[in-house]
Order: structure tokens, then C-alpha cells, then sequence
């Protein structure tokens, strides 16, 4: 207050100085640069500003003791204030920020924010409703083309999903065949959310010799460019099986194929031929190309890898990969798996080649698709739910002896 | 997890007392019955519910399908009663949950002794010698109101969140305020009750019934509520003095006063 004196001096001969110090309330009130609006509990109108009526036309006259202020609203908006705004401002004591279209004299829309508190006798009786309402034509046309936009989001977003899920069907069979003689788990799991398609592969399919072919596989990167890829490594692996029956020349043609594409694929993939022997034994012929090595499982031996290392598919002209046999015997297993399962983390940590091994010892009495899915849920538990990369395991296993 | 659960069923007053079962309608949820229900603690058991979608139900449970006419929520009315094995339940429905007490006493009669209905309308729009009150316009603006206050929505709660971690002990009361709803059901919800046409069940309510009619209620006119009690069989009308849409929060004495005076006429139960 010290300064008035010296603020009076420098403004003499300007505007009166209780103007410039809002001193009148009646003008602080009727213009200030909101519509302000007091009413009974029951919306009766009480007191209008005139910033209000310069607003919306509406007359002084016909609003005070006649109308209530839920009738200036549009009628979706009188549904919104009966249904949400009065019971909140009856509840809480005041709303703010609602969205509201009054209706002017001329009977177009004023788009305003309006906050509202109640004023309450000592007992909590409702007194009166305090309305501040601001123009927010602007804002709200903003705010719409928000709305617009999200739902367009929302509606691409939902067709991503629906494309992926329905090329991911497309690339991985819903449940592995039923195969003769040998017992086909297989469980596919893509990383987190399931909206962009995986890199994991697998396929099982007969051969024209009556042999089968188990095929697991592993495309670098996500998303539509790894689908092709997966879609051009199943069938090919498909094709070449039928011209070749060494796992390795099968790579091998697969290997070609990859490195025609103009784009820079790369991906791992392992192949096995499987043969029924009299008495129930399973021969299996497979290679790996740069893919995990599946793991054997016996009745009495401790699980272990079988077969060699072979090179990465899609790199180098030519990938060497080396072929080999094993034979199942009755309730021997053949589990192939993608590195979605040893390389599962909880924290720093992997699941790992040894978890690997005892998850599968627990369960080497277990048909193939239990074990599987034994496998995978397990994996799934360490990781705390959350696979961050796609899993994908089939298990081959020689039908025991009934 | 059951119906009880699914509907954040809350169950309290006197154990061996006539049971009520109280229903929120559009927009908020079981608290808006907080200056009634005490009233009948006393005397009665007094169970409250939220529909799913609203305040503490549990959200995941909700099924488009299944509530995609009132019938599905007068279902879950049902099951409620069922799981808690009531009988001779009186229900309190509000606004469009007055429809939805009415299906659930036709679904159930053996369970359902009388409905109380405020400010109930069975249709929302005008149609041929019927004034339901509205054009099929202001249910498509409403829809915009929704979209446009769903951010306002987020605000009006920030002090409730406030509040409620500086006042821990509070919690369970304070989050659970204030109509919280979930803007994708709030929408499916204003569709199911503003489109729905339900007039042929009012003739099929088995129960006595309570039709509170407030004055100047844009939402449910005065004619609406006359047809009401028109057209249920054993119904009576009570015109409160109460303005607007919501004499449970507005005119909680006069309210609770209509009912208290209406229950003794329909039994005690058996």
C-alpha cells in the first residue's frame, strides 16, 4: 500500500485511481471475462452478469426468478446436468471444467467450460450455486478434432491387430497335425502384446514318402517385413522338402532364396525329417541353421543338445550346415524351442540352458503336448508373465509302447 | 469372482430386517444413495450395488453383449439376490435402474416383495401419442457430452485422489466417490438407456410399486411418471415437491419420508 500515494502522483490526469484499483465490485462482477450466474439449489436463476448477456442475448429480465440454468443448455447438456453434473455438485460440493452448450437468444450453441460450487448453510443445507462459465468455442472445436484423431487411432490400431493376429494364424498352424505313430506338442507365444506379428515360426507337415518334416524357426526383426520373411522361409522349407531329403540341402535351398530378397533377411531355422521305424522307433534326420540345437530327452539320461551347430541363414552364399541321425525309442523326445526360452530373463538373470534341462527331466514322462506347454508356462512364471521376445517350442516324441 | 464382487455389493443395516436392495442409475453410482440408505439402516438391510462399469464394480467384467438392453443389468439385479439368497427384497431404482428394478421383479418374482421407481421412465424419446420428452438428437448430443467431459471427468476427480492420499484411512470411501465411471461403458450405457423401450413390461411388474414423480423433471416428465402408474397394475404415484431428477440427493427427507410411508401397505414379507 506504500506505493499508492506514489502511483497516484504518476497517474494524474489519467483515469480515476479507484478505477484502477477495482474498487468497484459491481463493475468487477458485471464485466469481468467470465459469465457469472447464481441460482437456488433447484437452478433457479438469482443474479446474471452482464458479461453473460452481452455473451448469449439472453435478457436480464427473462432469466432472474424465471428461469433455471440447466434450461440454457442444450438438451443432450440438460441430460448430461441432471445425470452427472447436479448429483456431483450435490455430492462434492462443486464440479469444474464441465463441457456445456448454451443455448443463445438466437438459438445457436455457445461451447463453454463451467465450474460451479455450492454454497451450504451450517448444517450442509444447499443455499445457492455459484456457475462461472467461460467461452470455449475454440478450445472445444480443438478438442474435438482431438477426439477425431484418437478415434482414428483407435481404429487403426484395431485393424493392426486384427491383420497381425490373422497373418500370425496364417504363418503358425492353430494346433500341430496328428501324426501316426509319433506325438506333436507344439506352443507358440508371442512377445508382450500381441500386436505386431512375431519373428517365431514353426510348421509340421507330411512328406511324400509318408516321413514327416518338423520345421522351427526364428526371423530377425518384427512386424510386416518378418512376416514376409516367415512367409517366404515356410514355403520354401516346404517346397524344398519335397525335392530334397537331407535336412542340410533343405537349408541349404533356403539359405538361396533368403539372400534373393532385396531386403537383408536374416533368421535360424532347424529341420528334421522323421521316419517310423518297425517296433515304434522314430528315426529323426536334422540340421540347424545357426538355430538352437534341440535338446534329447530319455527315460534315464539327463536331457542334452543333439546334433551340430550349422551357419546363419540369409548371410553368407553358402551356409554349412551338418546333418544328423538320431533314433528315438519309444517315450524318447525331440524338443526344439527358439531362444525365447533360454533367453527369458527375470532381472539380469537368463532361464538358461541348465533350467532348460531340468524343466524337461520333470517332464520327460509327459506326452509331447504337456510338455510343451509345461516348458512355456514355466518360462513364462520366471519371466514374470511377460515374455519380452516371441517363444516357440515343439516337442517330437516316439509314442510309447502301449 | 460372483455377482457380489462383480457389483461391489455392499450389505449393512439390521441383519434380520426386510431386505432393499437400492440401484444407481445412469451416471453415477451406489453413492448417490448416501443420504437415503441411513434412514432404513435401522430397520432394514440395506444393500447397495454398483452397475458394472461403474464406480467400484469391477470394470473387466463387463460384456457388451450382455449389456446391451437393460435386461442384462436387471440379470445381474438377479443374481444378487440369488447369491444372497434374499426374498421379499424391496428394490429402490433410481432413474433408469427404476426399469431395470421393474425386469428384475419380472424375472423374479419369488424374490422381489415391491419396487420403489424414482423418476422412472420407460422410453426416453417421443414416439406416436407418447411424450418420452426428448428427440433422438439430444441422446446423440449427450454422447458428445460424454466424449467432451472425459477429460473434464479426469479433473472433477483430482482433488478425490488428492484427498485420498493424504487421508489413507479414508480411502475405500473417497476413491470409490463421486460417480467414477468408465467412459467406453458410460457411452454403451446412455445408448442401452436413452434408446431402450420398455413400456410393454410396465403391465407384466408382479409387485406392488412406488412411483415417485418429482416436479420439473426434464427427464422424466410429470406425464411419464402418470403413464408409469398407469400401466403397472399395482401401482401408486407420489408427486414430491422436489424439483429435478434426483430427490434422493436433492430431497433425501421427502424421499425417504414417500417410501417409509409406502412400505407398510405392501407387508412386512411373510
Amino acid at each position: 500500500m506504500s506505493d499508492l500515494p506514489a502511483a497516484a502522483e504518476r497517474l494524474d490526469g489519467d483515469p480515476p485511481l479507484h478505477e484502477l484499483l477495482e474498487r468497484d465490485a459491481d463493475d468487477l462482477y458485471d464485466h469481468a471475462p467470465c459469465g457469472y450466474l447464481s441460482a437456488l439449489p433447484d437452478g433457479t436463476l438469482v443474479k446474471v452478469n452482464t458479461t453473460f448477456l452481452r455473451w448469449t442475448g439472453l435478457r436480464r429480465e427473462d432469466l432472474v426468478g424465471r428461469r433455471r440454468f440447466q434450461e440454457l443448455l442444450s438438451p443432450g447438456g440438460q441430460i448430461y446436468h441432471e445425470t452427472h453434473y447436479a448429483p456431483m455438485l450435490r455430492m462434492q460440493g462443486s464440479v469444474r471444467e464441465i463441457a456445456v452448450d448454451i443455448v443463445r437468444a438466437d438459438g445457436s450453441r455457445m461451447p463453454a467450460l463451467v465450474n460451479s460450487t455450492l454454497k451450504q448453510d451450517a448444517d450442509g443445507n444447499p443455499l445457492l450455486v455459484r456457475t462461472t462459465v467461460f467461452d470455449a468455442t475454440e478450445r472445444r472445436e480443438y478438442e474435438r478434432e482431438l477426439l477425431r484423431a484418437r478415434q482414428r487411432a483407435e481404429e487403426s490400431e484395431a485393424r493392426a491387430r486384427v491383420l497381425a493376429q490373422t497373418l500370425q494364424q496364417s504363418l503358425i498352424p492353430p494346433a500341430p497335425p496328428a501324426v501316426p505313430g509319433i506325438d506333436v506338442g507344439a506352443v507358440y507365444r508371442p512377445a508382450l502384446s500381441g500386436e505386431e506379428v512375431g519373428g517365431d515360426f514353426y510348421d509340421v507337415f507330411e512328406l511324400p514318402a509318408g516321413d514327416w518334416a518338423v520345421v522351427i524357426g526364428d526371423v530377425c526383426g518384427k512386424g510386416a517385413q518378418a512376416a514376409a520373411v516367415t512367409a517366404l522361409a515356410r514355403h520354401t522349407v516346404r517346397a524344398a522338402a519335397i525335392r530334397e531329403s537331407r535336412p542340410e540341402a533343405v537349408l541349404s535351398l533356403l539359405n538361396q532364396a533368403l539372400l534373393r530378397q532385396d531386403a537383408p533377411r536374416f533368421c535360424t531355422v532347424a529341420y528334421a525329417r522323421l521316419a517310423r521305424r518297425p517296433g515304434g522307433d522314430v528315426e529323426v534326420h536334422f540340421a540347424s541353421g545357426g538355430h538352437p540345437l534341440p535338446i534329447l530327452v530319455t527315460g534315464t539320461m539327463r536331457p542334452r543338445s543333439a546334433g551340430r551347430p550349422g551357419d546363419l541363414l540369409g548371410v553368407m552364399p553358402e551356409a554349412t550346415a551338418e546333418a544328423s541321425t538320431l533314433v528315438l525309442e519309444p517315450g524318447d523326445a525331440l524338443v526344439f524351442f527358439t531362444d525365447g526360452i533360454t533367453e527369458a530373463r527375470r532381472g539380469e538373470e537368463f532361464y538358461g540352458d541348465e533350467r532348460l534341462a531340468a524343466a524337461l527331466a520333470t517332464r520327460r514322462e509327459a506326452a509331447a503336448q504337456p510338455m510343451a506347454q509345461g516348458l512355456v508356462d514355466e518360462v513364462l512364471a520366471f519371466s514374470g508373465g511377460l515374455p519380452r521376445d516371441d517363444i516357440a517350442v515343439v516337442a517330437v516324441r516316439a509314442a510309447p509302447a502301449a | 469372482m460372483g455377482a457380489f464382487g462383480r457389483n461391489n455389493v455392499t450389505v449393512s443395516g439390521r441383519e434380520d430386517g426386510r431386505p432393499m436392495l437400492f440401484v444407481h442409475g445412469f451416471g453415477c453410482d451406489q453413492q448417490m444413495w448416501r443420504y437415503v440408505t441411513p434412514e432404513f439402516s435401522d430397520t432394514h438391510r440395506v444393500v447397495l450395488m454398483d452397475h458394472v462399469g461403474h464406480g467400484g464394480s469391477d470394470h473387466a467384467a463387463y460384456d457388451p453383449a450382455r449389456y446391451a438392453t437393460l435386461d442384462g443389468y436387471a440379470a445381474d439385479l438377479v443374481e444378487i439376490l440369488e447369491e444372497l439368497d434374499l426374498r421379499d427384497v424391496v428394490i429402490v431404482g433410481h432413474s433408469v435402474s427404476a426399469m431395470i428394478g421393474a425386469l428384475a421383479a419380472i424375472r423374479a418374482p419369488q424374490r422381489v416383495g415391491a419396487l420403489v421407481m424414482v423418476s422412472p421412465s420407460p422410453r426416453y424419446l417421443d414416439d406416436d401419442g407418447y411424450v418420452g420428452g426428448f428427440q433422438r438428437e439430444a441422446i446423440e448430443e449427450l454422447l458428445d457430452s460424454l466424449d467432451a467431459n472425459y477429460l473434464g471427468w479426469s479433473s472433477a476427480m483430482a482433488p478425490v485422489i488428492m484427498g485420498n492420499a493424504e487421508r489413507p484411512e479414508l480411502g475405500q470411501e473417497l476413491t470409490s466417490s463421486f460417480c467414477r465411471t468408465n467412459p467406453d461403458i458410460a457411452r454403451d450405457f446412455a445408448r442401452v438407456t436413452f434408446l431402450s423401450d420398455n413400456r410393454a413390461d410396465l403391465a407384466r411388474v408382479p409387485v406392488p410399486t412406488l412411483v415417485l414423480q418429482c416436479a420439473e423433471d426434464v427427464l422424466a416428465p410429470d406425464a411419464v411418471g402418470q403413464y408409469v402408474a398407469d400401466q403397472v397394475a399395482d401401482a401408486t404415484l407420489v408427486r414430491l415437491r422436489a424439483t429435478g431428477h434426483c430427490p434422493n440427493l436433492s430431497a433425501p427427507e421427502e424421499t425417504v419420508a414417500a417410501i417409509k410411508a409406502f412400505l407398510p401397505r405392501v407387508g412386512a414379507g411373510v
